[in-house]
């Protein structure tokens, strides 16, 4: 491989059954042009060392298996490129803030669980058909949550939040973008049912506005902004609670 | 061994586009029902996630159900059961709609409108379309969707490593649970495969890393024929080196396909005249394999454009503008930039075929039931006989939700009818059994590395199973691939030998079962002698061969040795076999000829 270029990850390794703590491996590996992150990953797999342990699965940036931090950033490694940190040394790391199950691989199960709360599914006012045919719902109507649909699940947001590495009750970035997605789609009347998530204190008032969330987002999702619109309408939700006798799910 | 277990009415392999419908559909009709829905990633992460382009259902008032049936039936080379595609093609529309009703942000006309795109190979315009990401928004509308189920349990990270059948009937699954690496038995009288594809077979190629094609190899292994395997789709216009995707959607909307010399090179085979904008079924419009077939003749020719990753062609989308590019094809223009170093509003991007779809797979009634009682197949791993020799773009998410949902119901019954427990004592013995050569593995002493054996496996199937093939190239492929299965069988070295997470196991585990399946793709190839679809032959047999190949090629396991082969009748219920022509061709032959 005469004149090829290399560079040398320091990959972050951690097994629960033989190791302490993490700690740090360097390989050094051949790479290119177009060679991303996780191809340099695969490269340390397939010929160097197969113990070394991550996710990944559509290389293309949308199944969201694949983030990391990568030099200290987090980022989905199939849609970093190693020149962009050449000469290197770059560092990868599992994300931020989540539990380690194995060298970069996380426990996502918070988050699920809390998807699965938050009712992020479409709840409609009348018990439809196809019979009845599709909903009406106009561009610009679609402009209102369609950002939020754009979440791959990837939890770069949780790892650059640090409201959540203080607490990980806080509902976080990507679940209340969600639980906005649906509120803002006019085809839905669930509102009610996802108020008691959103309202609590480890809902959208456990944000304190850092804003790195939107920041690191590979989607353009912009959590932040999610989690902004929906104070005014909490607040507002907050006093009416006080004035009803049940502040608690609504009868749609 | 296998401590534990888990006893549910249904078990369902799958959390992609076929295995969420199925799910949902077996919930709806019947709630009481205990559904276990395992995935060897966490359901959103599918490969369902990367399709861009649409899903196909009749929506405008100019278009009709026999349109897209004959589009089908041609697209497919006539290989295609005629009377599951009737089913189909009438089905197709109330699920686009279904999903609409769940929330997915279907592309909208300015009226409220879901509107549709062109396809290649399709009439009219006919796809339902989300921008470029619609097996994006499919997926995660099911995937949410699913949470309003209580009977759907999700069993995430779980490998399925084998199916169970008792004196003739499915029982269920063993599974290793990823996370721990302990088998796990699902007892269920009622399996459902929806496992994907097994387009990792080949090393150029456009799907995720998990589609692999153990659904496949697991219902072969245990007596069920693989149907159709010579047909694998390559598609026309993907990314060289990585053969990340590049949609068929760029050319709907207008984007066009230039040489070398810059020349609109499909009007040389057949599929001109060219226009300036997208006409249906013509130039850059045509059908897949055709489009391949002539990439491959323009790169023997030598006129194609050389890059760092091999040679390409330019897919030039600048005549549709900036907005019309930003608005339709986002995803397209963050790929093009961030992996072809390539910006598609400037310059065109460098495409080649990689494959991309396998036809073929477990065949099954138009209720998703496989040959084996308790066993049903949806999705890609299926070949329920809509596709023929050559899958049209857009029917395939539509097929998801079609026989998801009718493999999900017709379970849903079986479950109900044959009630849980009957098999109970020889599930556990055959769970163990399946789980010791697994394990055995993480012991192996000597043996390959993974990687070297998937690069041979890769390198066999592209050189001699690919958009070309001939009879030699066949015989090697099969010859080959009967050695490195006996390779695989002396052994995998690993690495990494804890249970923990060990992701290096299951690839050794996956590509066991892709040997097997590719060893069916290729001789099912060597045993049609025609060429017909993607099936393309550039010696003896070139041509379509009606007299003796309109049937489906049905491939039985032998354990060790070479599948044996054998032919089965097509269903041809209103279309008879007709030549097919795209372009001014098709026109001349008569309106519908194609
Ligand atoms: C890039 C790309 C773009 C495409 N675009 C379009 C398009 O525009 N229109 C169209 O109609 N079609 C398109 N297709 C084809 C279509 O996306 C696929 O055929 C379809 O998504 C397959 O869905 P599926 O549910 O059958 O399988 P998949 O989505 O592949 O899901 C398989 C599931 O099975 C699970 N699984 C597999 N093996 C195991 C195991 N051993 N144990 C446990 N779980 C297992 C996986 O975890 C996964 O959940 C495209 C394909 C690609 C590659
Ligand atoms: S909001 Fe963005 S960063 Fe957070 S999970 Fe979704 S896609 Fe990832
Ligand atoms: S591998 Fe799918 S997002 Fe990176």
């Amino acid at each position: 491989m005469a004149g090829e270029r290399t560079i040398t990850l320091e990959v972050q390794r951690f097994h629960p059954e033989a190791d302490e703590a993490p700690y740090l491996q360097p390989y050094t590996i051949p790479f290119s042009e177009g060679t991303s992150v996780l191809e340099g990953l695969q490269h340390i797999k397939d010929r160097l060392d197969g113990s070394l342990t991550f996710r990944w699965s559509c290389r293309m940036a949308v199944c969201g298996s694949c983030g990391c931090m990568i030099d200290g950033e987090p980022a989905l490694a199939c849609r970093a490129f190693l020149r962009d940190y050449a000469p290197g040394p770059v560092r990868v790391a599992p994300l931020d803030h989540l539990p380690i199950r194995r060298d970069l691989v996380v426990d996502q199960s918070d988050f699920l669980a809390k998807l699965e709360r938050a009712r992020t599914y479409l709840i409609p006012a009348d018990e439809r058909t196809p019979a009845d045919g599709a909903y009406r719902q106009t561009p610009e109507e679609m402009a209102d949550y369609y950002d939020y649909a754009q979440c791959i699940n990837c939890l770069l947001c949780y790892a650059a939040c640090p409201q959540y590495g203080w607490d990980q009750a806080f509902t976080g970035p990507a679940v209340l973008a969600l639980v906005q997605r649906y509120d803002l789609d006019s085809r839905d009347a669930g509102k009610d049912a996802r108020r008691a998530v959103v309202n609590a204190d480890t809902g959208v008032w456990g944000c304190t506005l850092v804003g790195y969330c939107s920041e690191v987002c590979p989607k353009g999702v912009d959590p932040a902004r999610a989690i902004n619109q929906r104070k005014p309408a909490s607040v507002a939700d907050y006093l009416l609670g006080w004035l009803r006798p049940s502040g608690g799910e609504g009868t749609p | 061994m296998t401590e534990r277990s888990v006893d549910s009415d249904l078990v369902i392999v799958g959390g992609g586009g076929a295995g969420l419908r199925a799910a949902i559909a077996a919930a709806e009709a019947d709630p009481g029902l205990r559904i276990a829905l395992l995935s060897k990633v966490v359901p959103m992460r599918s490969h369902t996630v990367a399709a861009e382009g649409g899903a196909a259902g009749v929506a405008r008032a100019d278009d009709s159900l026999a349109g897209h049936f004959t589009d089908t039936v041609a697209g497919g080379d006539w290989l295609c059961d005629q009377d599951v595609v009737e089913r189909f093609v009438a089905a197709c529309p109330e699920e686009m709609v279904r999903l609409e009703q769940w929330g997915c942000p279907w592309s909208r006309q300015a009226d409220g409108r879901p509107q549709v795109r062109f396809f290649g190979g399709m009439t009219t315009q006919r796809s339902w379309y989300a921008a470029d990401k619609t097996g994006f928004h499919l997926l995660h509308t099911l995937f949410q969707t699913t949470l309003r189920y209580p009977g759907i349990e999700r069993y995430d990270e779980y490998y399925c490593a084998d199916l169970l059948v008792d004196d003739g009937e499915a029982c269920g699954v063993l599974a290793l649970e990823i996370a721990s690496g302990e088998p796990v038995r699902f007892s269920a009288p009622a399996v459902i495969l929806a496992t994907g594809g097994a387009g990792r077979a080949y090393g150029q190629n456009t799907n995720a890393g998990i589609v692999t094609g153990e659904g496949m190899a697991m219902a072969y292994a245990h007596g069920v024929p693989l149907r159709d395997m010579e047909f694998v789709q390559w598609h026309p216009t993907t990314l060289p080196g990585s053969g990340i995707l590049i949609t068929e959607g760029c050319r709907g909307e207008g984007g066009v396909l230039t040489n070398r010399e810059g020349r609109r090179y499909l009007q040389d085979y057949g599929l001109g005249p060219p226009e300036p904008w997208p006409r249906p079924k013509a130039m850059e419009l045509g059908p897949r394999d055709w489009l391949s077939q002539a990439f491959w003749r323009e790169d023997q020719a030598g006129r194609t454009v050389p890059t760092a990753q091999g040679a390409a062609v330019q897919l030039d989308l600048r005549q549709l503008g900036e907005a019309r590019i930003l608005e339709r094809l986002p995803l397209i223009t963050d790929v093009a930039r961030r992996f072809a170093g390539v910006d598609p509003l400037h310059a065109p991007i460098p495409v080649r075929p990689a494959v991309h779809y396998t036809m073929g797979g477990i065949p099954t009634d138009a209720e998703g039931a496989a040959p084996l009682a308790g066993l049903f197949a949806a999705g890609e791993c299926a070949s329920t006989g809509i596709h023929g020799a050559n899958r049209l773009g857009s029917n395939s998410l539509a097929e998801l939700l079609v026989f998801g949902r009718a493999a999900g119901e017709a379970a849903a019954r079986r479950a109900r009818e044959a009630g849980r427990r009957r098999h109970a004592r020889a599930a556990a013995q055959l769970a163990e059994a399946a789980a010791r050569p697994a394990l055995a593995m993480l012991r192996n002493e000597r043996g390959e590395r993974v990687a070297a054996l998937r690069d041979a496996l890769h390198a066999t199937m592209e050189r001699h199973v690919g958009i070309f093939r001939n009879q030699a190239g066949l015989e090697q492929a099969c010859a080959d691939l009967a050695e490195l299965r006996e390779r695989y069988r002396r052994g995998v070295r690993l690495d990494d030998r804890s249970r923990i997470y060990n992701t290096e196991w299951l690839s050794a585990l996956e590509l066991g079962h892709t040997l097997q399946v590719a060893e069916a793709m290729a001789c099912s190839a060597r045993a049609r002698l025609e060429s017909r679809g993607a099936h393309r032959r550039d010696d003896a047999y070139s041509e379509r061969d009606d007299e003796r190949f309109l049937v489906h090629t049905l491939a039985h396991a032998r354990g060790e040795a070479a599948p044996a082969l054998e032919h089965a009748p097509v269903t041809i219920t209103r279309a008879a076999p007709q030549r097919r022509a795209y372009g001014a061709a098709a026109e001349a032959a008569g309106g519908e000829g194609a």
